[in-house]
């Protein structure tokens, strides 16, 4: 990417400059968020301070999206069912995020999963625009 | 048992599904009509109105038809506890003094397929429809696979719990499915959202209903047969509960809105739910059904599977749930659904409920709503 421009994500203030998800933790009772906000759910507090999230975690729940969603999705007119997941960051939060895997059966609770940046859709200009997604951890 | 002090003195219902040519404010009149000719009242003895509609228009125009009397009529707006909110917001007018006797009406008609929802009405940014993730199907795929897992039930239970759904609707004459479809079917139908597929979620449909509603005291002068709001509650999320729409969770599990409401409602009527004879529960697709059986207390977590496999939630059974074939039968129309609900409880607890009537003379009944953004009402009905 050195010289080029960034490439475009599906909303840049989901991340941070260093390609991490930005959450937001409380000052006062620890307790995160994503996306950031400024009140916390938890005490109530306004305390909020920005906070990178762990880009590896466990998937906690998972399903396969069946069928095109209407709009407002916005992903190919071709349509491939897609893994929706729910990822724990220890010690952060449970983060919602499509998984790169659509196979049910290739997912497992408690599997080991890590971040990645994807294509998702091909903008106007013909570039693609990248989302955030988890994948199954594969050991060496 | 607490002495009640509203009653349900009329009930009326338009068919649930799909009735061409009918607007949802038709619908809403048509019940409306019946309930009031089931108390022997007219539209003029009314003193306040409640009403609510997601997608078929303002309730409060209902005056139009209904008669221009002056009434305050209030709209109601809360998601897939519209209906439950106008029927709390009418108990609270009468418990309160201000009123005697009114109104309640939920009704919606809505296009076919899934809802969708912009991301912007629940403060979530744009990204979160945009790139999929924002689906009511999707979220009870999610949230029923977590549960299977952390109980260790299989997945066959689904196809029975809609099996049932079909059967029951089979048997309401006011039921949209009203034919029976086996389990096999069931689980082997299109997968919409990973364990569930197309036959095991309810569709967005139409339909209305309506009340008439007074201080328990006078209930004998508008009806022989009153049915009593004995308790009856809201609730919204916490932090560490598991809802739709939810771009994140916190790791710290907190209990459902379900479990709240619940427990609000039977303390409110000083009964538990070891005392219901009837239950509607909230079956927006057959993993709900599931889980909201545990979490109003009908039933321990885990314990759904034997009792759903031994018949215990039929029409005949110890507890039965979703008599009248629930959402999944009935279609969604959201401002009527929780009312449905009730309507049903009522026709059972008034022992009116014909070829899915509970047998035993049922005395206590319980309904249950959940919806977005994580919000459950619930009711305990006595006679």
């Amino acid at each position: 990417m050195t010289g080029g421009p960034l490439p475009r994500t599906v909303d840049d203030s989901l991340f941070t400059a260093g390609g991490a998800l930005l959450g937001s933790r409380c000052d006062d009772c620890g307790a995160h968020t994503f996306p950031r906000q400024g009140g916390c759910p938890r005490c109530t507090g306004a305390s909020m301070a920005d906070v990178p999230l762990a880009r590896e975690g466990t998937l906690w729940s998972f399903t396969i999206q069946g069928f095109r969603p209407k709009t407002p999705y916005r992903g190919p007119d071709e349509f491939e069912p897609y893994g929706v997941g729910y990822v724990e960051l220890p010690g952060q939060l449970i983060v919602e995020a499509r998984l790169t895997e659509n196979d049910p059966d290739r997912l497992e609770i408690g599997m080991p999963v890590r971040m990645e940046m994807i294509p998702f859709r091909t903008d106007e200009a013909g570039e693609p625009v990248l989302t955030f997604a988890f994948s199954p951890v594969v050991s060496a | 048992m607490t002495a009640a002090a509203v009653a349900i003195v009329g009930i009326g219902i338009h068919p649930f599904g799909r009735t061409e040519g009918v607007s949802g404010r038709a619908q809403a009149v048509h019940a409306a009509r019946a309930a009031l000719a089931d108390a022997g009242l007219r539209f003029g003895d009314m003193q306040f109105g409640f009403g609510g509609s997601w997608s078929a228009g303002d309730p409060d125009t209902l005056v139009s038809e209904l008669g221009l009397t002056s009434l305050p009529f209030i709209n109601v707006a809360n998601g897939c506890a519209t209906g439950g909110s106008a029927l709390l917001s009418a108990d609270a007018a009468i418990r309160s003094g201000t009123h005697d006797l009114g109104l309640v009406v939920g009704f919606d008609k809505h296009p076919r397929g899934a809802f969708n929802t912009d991301p912007a009405d629940h403060g979530i940014g744009a990204w979160y429809g945009e790139t999929g993730l924002m689906l009511t199907t999707q979220f009870f795929g999610l949230k029923i696979q977590r549960y299977l897992h952390t109980h260790g039930i299989g997945t066959e239970v689904l196809a029975t719990i809609a099996e049932k759904a079909f059967r029951n609707g089979a048997l309401n004459p006011n039921a949209w499915r009203r034919k029976e479809i086996s389990a096999d079917e069931i689980a082997a139908a299109p997968m919409i959202s990973h364990p569930l597929t197309q036959y095991m979620y309810c569709s967005p449909g139409e339909g209305a209903v309506a009340f008439v509603v007074c201080r328990a005291d006078r209930a004998r002068d508008y009806c022989e047969n009153p049915v009593y709001l004995s308790g009856a509650a809201l609730r919204s999320r916490r932090y560490g509960s598991f809802e739709v729409f939810s771009p994140w969770l916190a790791v710290d599990a907190a209990d459902s809105p379900t479990v709240d409401a619940s427990a609000a409602a039977f303390a409110q009527a000083g009964l538990t739910p070891a005392d219901v004879d009837v239950a509607q529960v909230q079956d927006t697709e057959s993993g709900a059904e599931l889980m909201h059986m545990a979490e109003t207390g009908l039933c321990e977590h885990g314990a759904q599977e034997e009792l759903i496999a031994s018949g215990a939630t039929a029409i005949g059974g110890s507890l039965p749930i979703n008599t009248d074939g629930g959402c999944i039968a009935n279609g969604e129309p959201i401002g009527a659904s929780g009312l449905r609900q009730v309507y049903e409880t009522a026709l059972q607890l008034r022992g009116e409920a014909g070829d899915h009537q509970v047998p035993g003379d049922p005395r206590v009944g319980f309904t249950h709503v959940y919806g977005a953004p994580g919000i459950s009402a619930c009711t305990v009905l006595t006679r």
